[in-house]
């Protein structure tokens, strides 16, 4: 069934997909910036055993220890990706 | 309409798994009204809540692409994550449900009302620049006639009736697109 299309409910579903906060926007944008990083961690937790458990013990001050500075948006990934493996 | 944004999101994904920032741009610049529209409107998180959503859900999309079976089908994928999310971010919270149950009616009228709303952009895609830019601004931005006039230089008098005619363009368009859907699922 097709739906119909009147002039008030066209304006009603323009409303509704508003722009998101531009700076939400951007740091969206800037993940790819900041995956090496990630990628470096889950590389070393997948070949260093005492890493890997230091992190799922504690996963930020693990980090911190070893100087890594990995986005915060990565933690839970982070977390996940240890516990699956 | 740059070279990008005539790709598909098939295409989108494929690139971004080359690691191309331009194709992730493009897909999340594509994909933000809509998981903004899911989390405030579908799941009415405030704006701090809505925010977590958004970066979680665009991390996770990020970094689990390789996961996507099908490239074309990124939109229920990164909807299904953001309604997963949404549904876990509010569990989690230990605050009281804006919605008695996230599952009634009203929310997934809500939801559907986002997908109806998506369906619309994208028909709103295949208009001119011109229109789509004053559609935008006054539905989706709120500004006023004279903000409007300001800014794309164009007379005050003139914003309604071009308001008008970009509207029965965009409902032409969509009834263009509903009649070839329909044609092909005959």
């Amino acid at each position: 069934m097709t739906p119909s299309y009147d002039e008030e409910r066209l304006g009603e579903l323009l409303r509704l997909l508003r722009p998101a906060p531009a700076a939400w926007v951007r740091a969206a944008q800037e993940l790819p910036f900041a995956r090496r990083t990630f990628d470096e961690i889950v590389a070393r937790a997948e070949a260093d055993r005492i890493f890997r458990n230091a992190l799922i013990a504690d996963l930020e001050k693990a980090l911190a220890r070893e100087g890594y500075e990995p986005d915060p948006r990565f933690f839970g990934e982070l977390r996940t990706r240890l516990t699956e493996r | 309409m740059t070279r990008l944004e005539a790709l598909s999101d098939a295409e989108l994904v494929r690139r971004c798994r080359t690691d191309d920032p331009a194709a992730w741009n493009e897909l999340v610049e594509r994909y933000s009204r809509y998981v903004y529209a899911i989390a405030v409107r579908g799941f009415r998180l405030g704006d701090e809540d809505a925010e977590d959503v958004f970066q979680d859900v665009f991390t996770r999309a990020f970094l689990r692409l390789e996961t996507l079976r099908d490239d074309s089908a990124f939109r229920p994928w990164i909807a299904q994550l953001t309604r997963r999310r949404c549904l876990d971010f509010v569990a989690g919270s230990g605050r009281e449900l804006l919605m008695e149950d996230p599952t009634t009616d009203e929310e997934s009228s809500d939801l559907d009302e986002v997908e109806d709303a998506f369906a619309v952009r994208e028909a709103l895609a295949g208009l001119s620049e011109a229109c789509q830019e004053i559609l935008d601004r006054f539905f989706a931005q709120d500004q006023s006639y004279r903000t409007i006039s300001g800014e794309l230089d164009i007379p005050t008098g003139t914003i309604a009736s071009r308001i008008a005619r970009c509207l029965s363009r965009l409902r032409d368009e969509l009834e263009g697109r509903n009649e070839a859907t329909d044609r092909s699922s005959e």
